[in-house]
């Protein structure tokens, strides 16, 4: 399984280079979301697969009874999803604005800052 | 105050100077959110310095948050370095406050940037004190959603452009960060970087741990912009407002440094000829690109972002060299920069004010109109060129001195010939701003009168920057010892771990 | 997009979803669940429902702008972290204390500080999202110097 997952995560990582290549910012911020899905996966992965029960401490208990997963790496994770995902929202409503303001989301014909001077 | 007190409120304060900045931009005083702004930074200097003080006095300080003892929960821990590092945020915090009443529009206040700004400081205080890498990751986030607000608010077009540039490189820095956390716990099933210190001699994968210190070589190398990463930085600093260009300009790329010392010191020092050996290339190859990048630009705020790029290297290179003497200039030279690379953005902004361009064949002859002005420029820029005897001559000096204890005469050198060139780019801008007429001859300066509050907000903090520049650099010494304490701590980080993990405040 | 099926739908959706939220902030404590979940669900109700109801309308119906949610979250967070402190312990250690036999404490007040940040900034990113995409002429969000 944890032969499965690293090369997921690698099959991932790879496919977001080539979308990060590309000239159109849509693109790359698709090759970014799937970049934080790939190293959301080698965090899963190093916390080491195992079966077990959610690591949950029944009612009256001192100690989970029982193999339990490893909790760390799924806390981890959800707190990467959360901020990956505020992220990649504030960076589509970016792309949005340059696409509505600058009328392009070609990362060559963006030049604007450039020769800028706010003047 | 306890030090549990000492340790959180320097990031809880401007939380809840966001909170109430912006409930009081909302409650209609366009005023308010500039004096809460002002209020929280000046609090936070405050609280710092007892936070330095008492660090200095009994050592490294932790807490536990939530009392979950580490390394399972997540630790607050502040070292001189830590410490120091806070001091310079909230006095620069401070600076930048005061000049953003003056420069912060009406528009971009309402859209709650005094509120966007304290989140800044929290993330980068955040950052300084924490004692896990993940919770690490967190405040730069938060750091760095901050910074995207603050970059893009008031949208014109040119930041529209220079915010994807930013947002975009910083974006894949994150990532490769968390990639880094993730192969790195696999590896040690723990985060906590005290815990790390001990817990990575153990493990017998030299080859792994190498690569994983690589990746946050590359991670943390985009956020503090060195070589060969370092082009999102001119391309975006000089779009948003001055104050914000001068507290990003300050700090940003400050906390990059900050973490590469840190893990540098206390995480990875297992093959230290390899990655320190990798750090000092990049070092003066950082800046050498710099300070060239500088020469070729035109325009105040560029010049001035990629001094930023080459004086990064000054700090890495302390770090590469890793001997007492050298990790001492580094901490020098983190606090003589952060203070003279923030103020020089505010003169900039003042020339542009009172000139009308930050372009320098459209301004001149500030120094004919306002010879005060030129006064407060020469002392940052000649500080950062590294004249004596203000506080850049003693960080270079150290610095230089410590190559040359080690025999390493082709940073020595490299150092040396930079400082030259940026006596070059700093004496371009002398020139073609203040000394040369106008173009559009005398009247044109000062065509745009400042009010008296007004000229007071900008010219304040530049007064005060300038004046630590000066103290540092007439009396050297209390900072010295600072840093040579800082560098001991570093080398020898026994004591910050028996506090993080024994659990004794 | 305004069907009479989405709008329909999307009233009855959002206040199932609402509801569910917040059975989702309470029993978070001890069970999965919790304040960040919670408030995604409660966003995520309300944003059904502006689908098909408009984004005007449901502005008018959270009666607070969503960036004051957020920022009366981070308050309720802050003072659930600082009540601690006050109490002589480490910042975020939670207190607890018995009323009327239920066992409360400060660990619920931070999740409903979490909450109501989670609640406001994800629909202000996402109603001016869908504003913006709805409207050729959006002027309100933007303020030219």
């Amino acid at each position: 399984m944890d032969v499965v997952l690293a090369l997921l995560a690698g099959v991932l990582a790879a496919a977001s280079v080539w979308l990060m290549l590309d000239r159109s910012l849509v693109r790359f911020l698709f090759g970014l979301a799937l970049l934080g899905n790939a190293a959301n996966l080698v965090i899963f992965a190093s916390g080491r697969l195992t079966e077990g029960a959610p690591a949950l401490i029944a009612k009256g208990a001192a100690a989970p009874e029982g193999d339990v997963s490893n909790a760390l790496p799924q806390a981890l994770i959800l707190t990467a999803i959360v901020i990956s995902f505020g992220l990649f929202a504030f960076a589509l409503s970016l792309v949005h604005r340059a696409h509505k303001d600058l009328g392009t989301t070609d990362s060559e014909t963006l030049t604007i800052a450039e020769g800028s001077d706010r003047t | 105050m306890s030090a549990a007190w000492l340790l959180f409120l320097p990031i809880a304060l401007p939380f809840a100077g966001a909170v109430l900045a912006f409930i009081a931009g909302r409650a209609g005083d366009r005023r308010a959110p500039q004096w809460v702004n002002v209020g929280t930074t000046a609090l936070m200097t405050l609280v710092s310095l007892l936070l330095l003080s008492a660090v200095w006095r009994d050592g490294p300080q932790a807490i536990q948050m939530g009392g979950w003892a580490a390394p399972f929960g997540i630790t607050l821990v502040a070292d001189i370095l830590g410490a120091v590092m806070v001091v310079i945020t909230a006095l620069s915090g401070l600076a930048v406050a005061v000049y953003a009443m003056a420069d912060i529009d009406e528009g971009r206040a309402k859209l709650g940037w005094h509120a966007l700004y304290l989140v800044l400081l929290a993330g980068v205080t955040g950052a300084f004190l924490t004692g896990d890498l993940f919770n690490l990751y967190v405040w730069f986030e938060v750091m760095l959603i901050a910074s995207f607000c603050l970059l893009v608010l008031g949208g014109d077009k040119a930041q529209l452009d220079g915010g994807l540039r930013y947002v975009a490189l910083n974006l894949v820095a994150t990532v490769m960060f968390l990639m880094a956390i993730g192969l790195l716990y696999g590896l040690t099933g723990t985060l906590n970087m005290a815990d790390l210190h001990v817990t990575l001699k153990t493990v017998d994968a030299p080859g792994l741990v190498t690569t994983i210190a690589v990746l946050f070589l590359g991670a943390f190398g985009i956020k503090s912009a060195v070589f060969p990463l370092f082009f999102w930085l001119p391309a975006s600093y000089h779009v948003p407002p001055v104050a914000v260009s001068a507290i990003f300009a300050a700090l940003l790329t400050k906390v990059g440094v900050y973490a590469l010392i840190r893990l540098f010191t206390l995480v990875f020092t297992a093959d230290v000829d390899y990655t320190h050996g990798i750090l000092l290339v990049i070092a003066g190859a950082t800046m050498v690109t710099g300070v060239l990048g500088a020469a070729a630009q035109n325009q105040v705020r560029k010049i001035l972002s990629f001094h930023i790029i080459s004086q990064i290297g000054y700090m890495v290179m302390g770090l590469a060299l890793y001997t007492p003497l050298a990790l001492l200039g580094a901490v020098f030279y983190l606090v003589h920069h952060i203070i003279v690379k923030a103020n020089l953005f505010l003169v900039g902004g003042v020339a542009k004010r009172i000139t009308g361009s930050f372009e320098l064949d459209r301004i001149g002859g500030l120094y004919k109109a306002k010879p005060w002005l030129a006064v407060l420029f020469l002392i940052p820029a000649l500080s950062l060129a590294g004249i004596p005897p203000l506080s850049g001559f003693w960080a270079k000096l150290v610095l230089i001195e410590a190559s040359l204890e080690v025999e390493a005469w082709v940073i020595a050198g490299v150092a040396l010939v930079v400082g030259l060139l940026t006596v070059f780019s700093m004496s371009k801008i002398w020139l073609e701003a203040f000394w040369k007429p106008h173009p559009d001859g005398d009247a044109a300066v000062g065509a745009v009168a400042l009010t008296r509050g007004e000229t007071v907000a900008l010219v304040a903090p530049i007064v005060l920057l300038a004046s630590i520049t000066v103290i540092i650099g007439l009396a050297p010494q209390p900072f010295l010892d600072l840093a040579a304490r800082s560098a001991q701590e570093l080398l020898a980080p026994e004591a910050y771990v028996r506090v993080v993990l024994g659990g004794l405040p | 997009m305004s069907t009479l099926i989405l709008r329909t739908m999307g009233r009855l959706l959002a206040a199932v979803l609402i509801l569910f939220s917040l059975y989702m902030l309470l029993r978070g404590h001890n069970d999965p669940g919790g304040g960040f979940i919670g408030g995604l669900i409660c966003a995520l109700g309300i944003v059904i429902g502006s689908l098909g109801e408009g984004s005007r309308r449901a502005r008018r119906a959270l009666r607070i702008a969503p960036r004051l949610i957020a920022a009366a979250g981070l308050a309720v967070a802050l003072i659930a972290g600082f009540s601690a402190a006050l109490a002589g312990k480490p910042f975020l250690t939670g207190l607890w204390m018995t009323v009327g036999g239920s066992h409360v404490g400060t660990p619920i007040l931070f999740d409903v500080g979490v909450y109501l940040v989670v609640i406001g900034a994800t629909l202000a990113l996402l109603l001016a999202l869908e504003e913006d995409a709805g409207r050729v002429n959006a002027g309100e969000v933007e303020e030219e110097e």
